[in-house]
């Protein structure tokens, strides 16, 4: 039998390797499909430029980020990307607000079929794509600077006596908590806000919203100015957790689709939960439970091999095996969203 | 009839050309000047040039022929445009030999479709995967790098001696990756250690937090590194560090180098690595030469460059012909012993004992020794990371 040791030293080492990263990335995976949904939504279009949305604003942060560091300002222990963040924000939302005028607003006049958008952001996607490494280059950037640790393995520790340590990063921390805030603030937006009920009226029935007088340029310029938001501040999570690279942004959407699509399309409750649970899929499946059961059959087990579901070399494929399995068996998704057509 | 005159003059011009071609020797320099090791090319062909310079500067090359370099690029990645580059500087340009390429799956693939069918004599400097060893290359294919079947022995001997019995292994996954890490299972398991875990890692990915989670679970103290130090090897050493994962590893010459102390410090203490080098007297004396004909030596597989265009020539020289077919019999006679020790500038030396059917044992700047298939024996220094510096432990 495992004594109470060993069930917490369990704990401290699922914790450390499966529920803190997990829960970092799911809240920034979240973030991020919130984005698409919402455009899904009232756009009615899957936007393929969203990863790239992200990569464009959080090009912006880590420039200015830089350009602080080298001034020699600094809000230790703070990273210095949140004094860049509001920057890097205006500059995507006007990114979108231009892009939308020139590219989106020409066939929303002429009333396209959805598919025709689609098309139009993937142009759209390889054109941030190639401005963002015209701009910053295909390279890894490093950005993140003040404190590392909230809580590091060794001291965790120390101040145990358990033999498994815990770490949790200042970024993964700032991520849940930003995550925690952006969503709360979006979610009371939408309830309660004016222009948050046109916009859902807008979404649940174009025509009848129109003719109660709803401005749908309004509607549409909003949206973009919400998605951009969340794309930027998702993407900075993202770097500051892990590293800035374009090309690592642009494979992020189809976590992030796979997110919205399992949350329930143009839910913005369907995208945070389809978020984690995207994320906590790809960590789960591919952790190796060894150590783990070791601990909980009190080394009385020792598995031959890792008790590992999946190498870790197919944690990519998990969201293409999310989204069909959810599309076979609830095309609608958790929350019943829309079916894309 | 026409056709057929114009046959004729298209042969009689050929055969005028390659009558004026005799004059000068050429031989094709095929590196990545694009892709991802563009930084390390230009250094690594400006070596090999320095080589021929010295040759053609002696006049004593086969009654004073002057060698000429013809560049191609292997791009490093893209097996058909190496394939091309190779088959227009053979059929186009006319080379004698090659000295490329550079990374080990464009390297196996000229060799395999284009140097070797063509009866081309091939020197890499650079390429060390093992699968490079037992290629059917007729003897055409030759190598001053080490294959990494060596260096998975050296890194396996000095985590033994270092009391290592049980180690987790990740390797960046491709060729040179791959072939590191089974070549080091092999002897480690051969010497009695065990491989915990095997798991590969991309590079170029923003997160190997899984990738080290699986790794811990093994449950090893010690984790081997076999990757690229700004690639996937940091994210690994990072993600490992953060989560308290491990604290020391073993690394092999794709990660040992400066930036891994500017990243990490003296935090990875005790890592130990290996990397190509040795303290024969060549090294420095390549160092000196180089400087004096206005080229920086030092950087990586310079000396190994500098070393395989030299030892053509001087198989040349042996052969008393250009020609592959025969100068690739010659290779091993002049690279190793016995004979009269040759070190990086003193070429026009080598070139005139051989001319006066003396023997000689090229040492070169990397102290070659071509072994089994012509590939270089390989001596690694090993180095230990110290209070946050590489401090050399000894020479395997």
């Amino acid at each position: 039998m495992p004594d109470f040791v060993d069930i917490l030293n369990a704990l401290a080492l699922m914790s450390n390797f499966v529920f803190v990263p997990a829960l970092s990335y799911g809240a920034q995976l979240a973030l991020g499909a919130l984005g698409i949904t919402l455009v899904f939504g009232i756009l009615r279009f899957a936007n393929f430029a969203h990863g790239d949305q992200m990569a464009f604003g959080t090009m912006v942060v880590v420039l200015v980020t830089f350009w602080l560091q080298a001034m020699g300002v600094s809000i230790d222990p703070v990273p210095t990307a949140f004094l860049a963040l509001p920057i890097g924000i205006a500059v995507a939302i006007l990114m979108s607000l231009g892009i939308d005028r020139t590219v989106y607003r020409f066939y929303r006049k002429r009333r396209v079929a959805p598919v025709i958008y689609v098309v139009a952001s993937v142009g759209v996607m390889y054109l941030l794509n190639g401005l963002t490494r015209f701009v910053i280059g295909p390279d890894d950037q490093r950005f993140a600077d003040g404190a590392r640790f909230l809580i590091n393995a060794r001291e965790f520790k120390e101040m145990t006596g358990l033999a498994e340590g815990i770490t949790i990063k200042v970024s993964q921390g700032l991520t849940v908590l930003i995550s925690i805030i952006v969503v709360i603030a979006l979610f009371w937006f939408l309830q309660k806000t004016r222009m948050g009920k046109a916009m859902r009226a807008y979404s649940d029935n174009e025509d009848l919203a129109l003719l109660s007088g709803i401005n749908p340029e309004k509607v549409v310029a909003v949206t973009w100015i919400i998605a951009a938001t969340l794309a930027t501040i998702a993407g900075t999570m993202y770097g500051l957790d892990k590293s800035f690279k374009p090309f690592t942004y642009f494979q992020l959407i189809l976590p992030m689709f796979a997110a919205a699509i399992v949350g329930g399309i143009g839910q913005p409750v369907g995208a945070i939960v389809g978020g984690f649970i995207v994320a906590f899929s790809e960590v789960m499946l591919t952790y190796a439970y060894k150590k783990v059961a070791l601990y909980l059959t009190h080394g009385g087990w020792e598995p031959e091999g890792l008790l590992q579901i999946l190498s870790t070399e197919y944690k990519f494929a998990i969201s293409f095996l999310i989204l069909v399995v959810v599309l076979l068996v609830r095309p609608t998704g958790i929350f019943r969203g829309k079916v894309i057509t | 009839m026409k056709k057929v005159l114009l046959a004729s003059s298209i042969l009689a011009l050929s055969a005028g050309l390659s009558g004026a071609a005799q004059a000068e020797v050429k031989l094709g320099v095929i590196l990545g000047f694009t892709g991802p090791i563009e930084s390390v090319t230009p250094g690594m062909a400006d070596a090999a040039e320095l080589a021929m310079k010295e040759v053609s500067d002696s006049g004593k090359l086969l009654g004073g022929e002057t060698v000429v370099s013809v560049r191609g690029d292997s791009t490093c990645v893209d097996s058909a445009a190496a394939q091309a580059a190779a088959e227009r500087l053979i059929t186009s340009e006319g080379i004698a030999a090659i000295m490329g390429a550079d990374c080990s799956g464009v390297t196996g693939a000229i060799a395999n479709n284009v140097a070797v069918p063509k009866g081309i004599v091939m020197v890499s400097p650079s390429a060390t995967s093992p699968a490079l060893s037992t290629i059917e290359d007729n003897g055409y294919f030759f190598r001053t790098a080490p294959s990494d079947a060596r260096q998975g022995q050296v890194l396996s001997d000095i985590a033994m001696d270092r009391g290592i019995k049980e180690i987790a292994v990740t390797y960046t996954n491709n060729d040179y990756g791959k072939g590191l890490a089974d070549s080091f299972q092999a002897a480690y398991e051969a010497a009695g250690g065990k491989v915990s875990i095997v798991v590969p890692h991309e590079d170029g990915k923003a997160d190997y937090s899984a990738e080290v989670g699986a790794l811990a679970a093994s449950g090893s103290e010690v984790l081997a590194v076999f990757g690229y130090v700004d690639q996937g090897g940091r994210g690994i050493i990072q993600s490992s560090l953060d989560t308290g994962a491990f604290g020391s590893f073993l690394i092999a010459d794709g990660m040992t180098a400066e930036s891994l102390l500017e990243n990490f410090g003296d935090s990875i203490d005790g890592t130990v690595g290996t990397l190509p080098g040795t303290d024969s007297p060549g090294a420095a004396k390549f160092l000196e030469v180089a400087k004096s004909m206005g080229v920086d030596g030092d950087g990586p597989f310079r000396a190994e460059s500098y070393d395989a265009a030299a030892l053509i020539l001087l198989a040349m020289q042996a052969a008393g012909s250009t020609d592959s077919a025969a100068l690739k019999d010659k290779m091993l006679d002049v690279a190793n012993a016995p004979g009269e020790p040759i070190y990086p500038g003193e070429l026009a030396k080598a070139l005139e004992i051989i001319a006066s059917g003396g023997d000689v044992d090229y040492v070169g700047a990397t102290a070659v020794e071509l072994i089994g298939p012509g590939e270089a024996a390989g001596s690694y220094k090993e180095l230990l990371v110290e209070g946050g510096k590489y401090t050399t432990v000894q020479i395997r």
